[in-house]
């Protein structure tokens, strides 16, 4: 037992700090310093409150897509539909925000539910499939995903705008932004999403681990039969575990919609949130805090990546590579675990 | 000098919290089948998996044919001729036995391409020689388990098994699938193979097996042969105390009617007919014991009266309420409990650890929890209680359900279903995989219920089981209830001969038609 949680807090530091390695020996073999590329990197980063606010920024959709899969994976489901959720979660939280005049105590939290509703019901479809029908939700949220990414464009340049790109900004009774921590971090984007993203993660640890409904989700994840034998509800199940991490990886579109951009845009491809949020997930072993902490890392790595070109001339196409090396090594934990053991059983 | 084709040699293995296996000892002789007999959680599996390579033991030494080894997968034990079958079978459904029995060493052309005609031949040929009666073509989620057991049993031979081990093989068979599996293994070591037997059934051992190395408690108390000894002997061997085989058990006094099933018609996945028009009543007070050929119906009325499965017409009623077709929450709490035939597939999450799993079905309640949040310290203070009362050995409450020996597992859910103490509890194969000092324990505490004036409904393959603790027997034949009998007016014999649908009369077992 507790080797085991030992072993769910190494494995993701180990894998880490192997596919920092790995990337440091593929700057050395391409001809540039490894040492000037990480300081580069972490400058980008942590350099000052300016890349500090940035990185923030950053994360804060991670938290989310991050415990949007966390979420349903741990009751047995796979959301690879984050990345429509989100879509839609950004497009909702926008159109409330243009087309209400309101307060902002009614406006902003209206955008921000919108958001999670748009989520939800996007998940809420794979989720009826699956249950009613037993059509696999991999399957059904792919296509969710492509739906939302066309739709949304068609949206945005025939309903939002006039043949535009990119919507007007959103009121500022409706945004995340915020003068104070702006002031504080030298006018980066940092807003105040990040409350909500921990909140977030509160709310998934609490209602996995404390809650009769986490018990329930996780039961039907693990044991269907035994769960309907105990009375519970596996298709209620199985819709409300995608309608939770639909709600969540929405809130991730309301961060973008209402905190960074204040504007929706055409999009040429997926903005990869939902998909980063599964390895997100991976890396924080599916707990609140793990992908908290993970999430913070791959803003960390994203955000740091934009000064290695300027900074050791290394290329950013290197950073992406180092984010797929600890991915690797993260999902090969299984050839970590092992040489962990050996040298448990040679050090006796 | 004796020859061993395997020597296990003070084996000790940990887990955490418990020491599972702790300096035992055991010597397979060749052309021998040797028992291994412990209570649950004694350390049998383990030890078995252990020979098998699935863990590796702290200290101890494993000789194959005198030669020391180190069986660190279980590749390396089918390299060395050691074969498992689990108790839990491991095949794939939708294959054939024969890609099942290939799957992992497919034999193949010059060409790279997988000779399955050559791989069925082969099988065919070692099912005919051991008298396994195994169709190669026939798919696995068709097949009986009994067949399915054979399959598992070719597997081994397959790979070129000179020792076979049997974890537990007769729990989940029928007594007729039981006798034939006996004569397969007398014709493996007729051809020379070795077999180690784990069963809780002494009468096996002594019938089939040549000797028997007792465990209690993790060590090895030593080994015996079975021509020197005898049921009681062994028994008290085991548990360390005198055992009890007869129930003892006052008359029943039945009272009002809690269960009335009428004209009951209920259909499997494949929309067949399976109940077929059944009646059957259960009073309060009493334990009404259904003996049956597995396949007749009685896992499909089980799911019908519990709600799992939808019943296409007639009657049932609890409390001269209706219950049929209603969802199984509201089954349950009607005032239903179940003890499930099939442990791993619906008495619990194996995930969850042993004490989540006791309030699956009270978790949403006081004071288990309040406003839909859990309450683990009054969750685990029944755990705890339960774990106590029904003996349940586990190193905590913490431990996860997976990690229970198979008897404890059984003893988990008994006492939870039990402890709910539904008007009407459904016992099936409650004692499938208990030891002999679990299944008097559990026979009791069933007899205790009915006293309380709860109503009980036992389905068992065991006739001995029923005979003792029922106080009315039915007997149920392709989808209906045939006949009614008194357990004191019966006995096995004519018990079998009903269940095989002939017509007698009870009372008159010596006519048949
Ligand atoms: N993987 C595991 N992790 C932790 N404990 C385990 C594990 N497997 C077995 N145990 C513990 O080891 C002990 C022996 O278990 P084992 O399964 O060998 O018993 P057994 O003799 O086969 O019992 P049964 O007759 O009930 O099958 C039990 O207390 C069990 O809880
Ligand atoms: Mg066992």
């Amino acid at each position: 037992m507790s080797q085991n949680k030992l072993f769910t807090v190494l494995v993701p530091i180990i894998s880490v700090f192997l596919g920092l390695l790995a990337g440091a020996i593929i700057m050395l073999v391409s001809g540039f310093n490894p040492i000037e590329g990480y300081t580069a990197l972490w400058n980008g980063a942590f350099g000052d409150s300016y890349t500090l606010g940035e990185t923030i920024r950053r994360s804060t959709p991670y938290i989310l897509t991050g415990l949007s899969i966390a979420f349903a994976f741990r009751t047995g489901l796979f959301n690879i539909g984050a990345e429509g959720q989100v879509i839609v979660g950004w497009l909702a939280a926008v159109w409330v925000g243009l087309a209400i005049d309101a307060p902002m105590y009614i406006h902003l939290p209206l955008a921000i539910i919108a958001a999670g509703i748009a989520g939800a019901l996007w998940a809420f479809i794979p989720g009826i499939l699956k249950a009613k029908l037993g059509v696999h939700e991999v399957i059904v949220t792919i296509m969710m995903n492509y739906i939302a990414l066309f739709v949304t464009n068609d949206i945005i340049r025939n309903v939002l705008t006039d043949r535009q790109t990119t919507t007007e900004a959103i009121p500022a009774s409706a945004s995340l932004a915020s003068d104070w921590l702006q002031s504080i971090t030298l006018y980066s984007r940092v807003h105040y999403g990040i409350l909500i993203a921990l909140f977030a993660a509160v709310i998934m640890w609490f209602i996995i681990q404390r809650t009769t409904i986490g018990y329930e989700l996780k039961s039907v994840g693990y044991n269907e039969h035994a769960s309907r034998y105990a009375g519970m509800n596996v298709s209620k199940n199985i819709v409300l575990s995608m309608v939770i991490a639909g709600t969540f990886a929405g809130l991730a579109g309301a961060m973008e919609g209402l905190g960074t951009y204040g504007t929706i845009s055409v999009m040429s491809g997926f903005p990869n949130m939902g998909f980063d949020g599964i390895a997100v997930a991976l890396l924080g072993a599916n707990t609140a805090l793990g992908v908290v902490l993970a999430a913070f890392l791959f803003g960390a790595l994203k955000e740091g990546a934009g000064e290695m070109p300027t900074g050791a001339g290394v290329p950013t196409e290197l950073v992406d590579i180092i984010i797929a090396l600890i991915i690797f090594f993260v999902a090969s934990s299984y050839i970590i675990r092992w040489i962990l053991l050996r040298f448990k059983k040679e050090g006796k | 000098m004796v020859e061993y084709v395997i020597e296990m040699l003070n084996i000790r293995k940990e887990f955490p919290g418990i020491v599972a296996n702790d300096n035992i000892t055991v010597q397979l002789k060749k052309g021998e089948i040797h028992a291994l007999l412990g209570e649950n959680g004694a350390g049998k599996s383990t030890l078995m998996n252990v020979l098998f390579g699935l863990y590796q033991p702290e200290q101890g030494e494993i000789r194959v044919k005198g030669k020391k080894v180190n069986i660190t997968n279980p590749n390396i034990a089918n390299e060395l001729g050691i074969g498992m079958v689990h108790q839990h079978f491991m095949l794939v459904e939708p294959f054939t036995v024969t890609q099942n029995i290939v799957l992992g060493s497919e034999p193949t052309k010059k060409s790279g391409v997988i000779d399955i005609d050559r791989a069925r031949k082969n099988i065919k040929e070692i099912s005919d020689r051991y008298g396994l009666k195994v169709d190669p073509d026939a798919k696995i989620s068709d097949i009986s388990v009994g067949m399915q057991q054979r399959v598992e049993i070719l597997k081994t031979l397959y790979r070129g098994a000179e020792v076979l081990i049997f974890d537990e093989p007769t729990a989940v068979l029928t007594p007729q699938e039981i006798n034939e599996l006996m004569d397969i293994m007398r014709s493996l070591v007729k051809e020379g193979k070795s077999i180690i037997l784990i069963t809780h059934k002494l009468k096996e051992i002594m019938e089939v097996c040549d000797s028997c190395t007792v465990i209690r408690k993790g060590k090895g108390i030593g080994t015996v042969d079975t021509f020197n000894t005898n049921v009681n002997e062994l028994a008290s061997l085991m548990v360390g105390r005198e055992v009890n085989f007869n129930t003892v058990k006052t008359e029943s006094h039945p009272k009002e009617t809690v269960l009335k099933i009428e004209n009951l018609v209920v259909k499997d996945s494949r929309k067949v007919d399976l109940v077929k028009g059944l009646n059957l009543e259960i009073h309060a007070g009493e334990i009404v014991g259904i003996a049956g050929v597995d396949g007749n119906g009685q896992s499909e009325l089980i799911e019908a009266i519990t709600g799992l499965t939808k019943s296409v017409s007639g009657k049932i009623e609890l409390n001269n309420k209706n219950i049929m077709n209603k969802s199984p929450r509201k089954v349950t709490e009607s005032g239903i409990g179940h003890i499930p035939q099939d442990r791993h597939r619906f008495g619990l999450v194996l995930d969850y650890s042993i004490g989540e799993n006791m309030v699956l079905q009270t978790y949403y309640k006081k004071p288990y929890s309040k406003a839909k949040v859990l309450n683990y310290k009054e969750i685990l203070n029944k755990a705890e209680k339960l774990i106590q009362e029904y003996d349940v050995r586990t190193p905590s409450v913490h431990t996860p359900a997976r990690a229970l020996s198979g008897g404890n597992q059984q003893k988990a859910i008994i006492g939870r279903e039990v402890d709910r103490s539904p008007d009407l509890l459904i016992a099936a194969q409650p004692t499938r995989g208990l030891d002999v000092g679990a299944i008097e324990f559990i026979h009791k505490k069933l007899i205790e219920e009915r006293d309380k004036g709860k109503a009980i409904l036992l389905v068992s393959f065991e006739l001995d089981e029923i005979i003792n603790v029922s106080d009315r027997i039915a007997v149920m034949f392709d989808g209906k209830i045939v006949a009614e009998v008194k357990p004191e007016e019966t006995n096995e014999q004519e018990l079998g001969l009903l269940m095989a649908g002939s017509k007698v009369k009870a009372g008159e077992s010596n006519v048949t038609e």
